[in-house]
């Protein structure tokens, strides 16, 4: 294979420049192995918590005119139970990232901290769930508190630290900019939109948490305003996400 | 073009058009549904009670003129308000997913356990067409836990029963009664659906025999399209890649297979 696609980010080397995004297939080290071997340059786990979680219900998933709609309610079995995945995930080679959240920057200080104790490349802090009440986009709408968290965990933890933001703000670029500034190697944008599937026959939001994230297409448009925004006003590596479906659309 | 975007993810609301009680805690299910009507034996549907879940079943029959059905038995939450469904109260529906069964002819054994029978009966009805013979073997904890027997009888001249308690047909395992059976005669292919232990011993049994082998295997589905990651087994997503995996490929992750599942929050329990 030609080097040309060969890309260096926050310290880490990728084949290409294609990461496994956070929350997809990311639950066990067998399945992050499989994306690597199909050609990722980089996989980022599941979000890891102190504490396990079930998630919601189901319906946890459902697909809209647009796209997909989810609010799967952060299942995991806890960074604590993770360390086995992560070894198996290592063995394809390619560069392993460990998605962390918790409820406060104590919370994932002591998350990272316990992720960067295993074999992982780096860490990418979930500031921007959008449907779990006291984390995700609830932290990532502050720039104060993103600052805070950012700042613990880098005290914390000696790895590269990839800060995923919502796109669910007014203004993206403060909240991108105080990352940076608390030390971020990295930012990833962006998270899914918030929103919600009513089914006009049973009057019902199909969702067990009735709201959720939209992916797919109808956000790839707002994922790029989001970067190049963010570009514009920070000096570390900027991660496109979302509504990404292929290569050249 | 997107590959998500399809007929066959948009959920449906589907009324239910009869509902029939197989046994006294077993209840089928009819609906009319395009892309059921067209799906494989073996593949399965996303059924959204709503207001209270939304789970995985398999089809339990797959008709030309449209109708379809689910058979479930009550064994939780999800499971129980369905039971109280009448006909005309309406269900949501997404799928058909996943693979379902390969059709083989020939000489085969079809080996169900429990209600892991429901997916082997459609398949029972398509492969009448294609096997020299088909020997259905069924096994369940007791006499009243059975169901099916005329519909698979009507199709099937070979069925054999056993109960763990002896109530109905033979007494014993339904895997005592399948080694017996490979023994005697040569298959060439096994199907099988039923509790993990019971596939992993017909897996083993498969293997001791040189036949080919396919199981239709469970766990906790939430995208249902192989996206999230919940239902993995190894490198393989119950959901998008199974749900029935060849002997082959259950080779590769023996390091599971019978061994643990993962649970909600995605932490292994052992069987």
């Amino acid at each position: 294979m030609s080097n040309r696609l060969v890309t260096e980010i926050a310290g880490l080397k990728l084949a290409n420049p294609t990461m496994l995004a956070a929350g997809i297939l990311g639950m066990s080290g067998a399945s992050l192995k499989r994306v690597a071997e199909a050609g990722a340059g980089a996989v980022i786990t599941k979000s890891m918590g102190l504490k396990s979680r079930v998630g919601y219900s189901n319906p946890t998933l459902v697909q809209v005119d647009c796209g997909l709609l989810n609010a799967m309610g952060l299942p995991n079995p806890s960074v604590h139970h993770f360390s086995e995945e992560i070894s198996e995930a290592k063995k394809e080679g390619v560069p392993v990232i460990i998605s962390v959240y918790g409820f406060s920057s104590k919370d994932f200080g002591e998350a990272a901290k316990v992720a960067a104790e295993m074999d992982a490349d780096a860490l990418e802090l979930n500031v921007s769930c959008p449907h779990v009440e006291r984390t995700g986009s609830e932290i990532g709408q502050s720039p104060q508190l993103v600052a805070e968290v950012v700042e613990k965990v880098k005290s914390t933890v000696n790895k590269p630290v990839f800060v995923k933001l919502t796109p669910n703000v007014v203004d993206i670029t403060e909240i991108a900019e105080a990352a940076a500034k608390a030390g971020a190697d990295a930012i990833t944008v962006i998270n899914t939109v918030r929103a919600m599937a009513i089914d006009v026959e049973t009057t019902r939001p199909v969702l067990a948490n009735k709201v959720g994230g939209l992916s797919g297409p109808a956000i790839k448009p707002i994922a790029l305003r989001c970067v190049y925004e963010v570009y514009r006003k920070v000096k570390i590596p900027v991660v496109g996400c979302g509504g990404v479906t292929t290569w050249n659309l | 073009m997107l590959a998500y975007l399809t007929d066959i993810n948009r959920l449906r609301i589907v009324k239910i058009q009869d509902v029939k009680e197989e046994s006294s805690t077993v209840k089928t299910f009819t609906f009319r549904d395009k892309q059921c009507a067209e799906a494989k034996p073996g593949q399965f549907v996303m059924v959204w009670i709503p207001g209270v879940d939304e789970i995985p079943m398999s089809l339990s029959s797959i008709s030309a003129d449209g109708s379809s059905s689910i058979t479930v038995a009550e064994v939780g939450e999800a499971t129980k308000a369905l039971h109280q469904k009448k006909v005309g109260e309406v269900v949501g529906v997404r799928g058909p997913y996943g693979n379902g069964f390969a059709l083989t002819g020939g000489n085969v054994m079809i080996v169900g356990g429990g209600t892991g029978l429901t997916p082997l009966v459609p398949l029972a009805e398509s492969l009448v067409r294609l096997s020299s013979k088909i020997v259905f073997m069924i096994g369940a904890k007791t006499r009243d836990d059975l169901f099916f027997l005329d519909r698979i009888g009507t199709v099937v001249p070979e069925v054999v029963v056993t109960t763990e308690d002896g109530s109905y047909g033979l007494k014993g395992l339904v895997t005592e009664l399948a080694e017996q059976f490979l023994e005697k005669q040569s298959f060439d292919m096994i199907y099988a659906c039923g509790p993990e232990q019971m596939m992993l011993k017909m897996f083993l049994l498969a293997k001791r025999h040189n036949t080919p082998f396919q199981a239709s295997l469970e766990r906790y589905i939430r995208c249902g399209v192989g996206i999230c990651g919940s239902c993995c087994m190894g490198e393989y997503r119950i959901c998008r890649d199974g749900p029935v995996f060849s002997g082959e490929q259950l080779e590769k992750v023996r390091n599971e297979f019978g061994l643990f599942k993962r649970e909600v929050d995605g932490s292994k329990v052992s069987f």
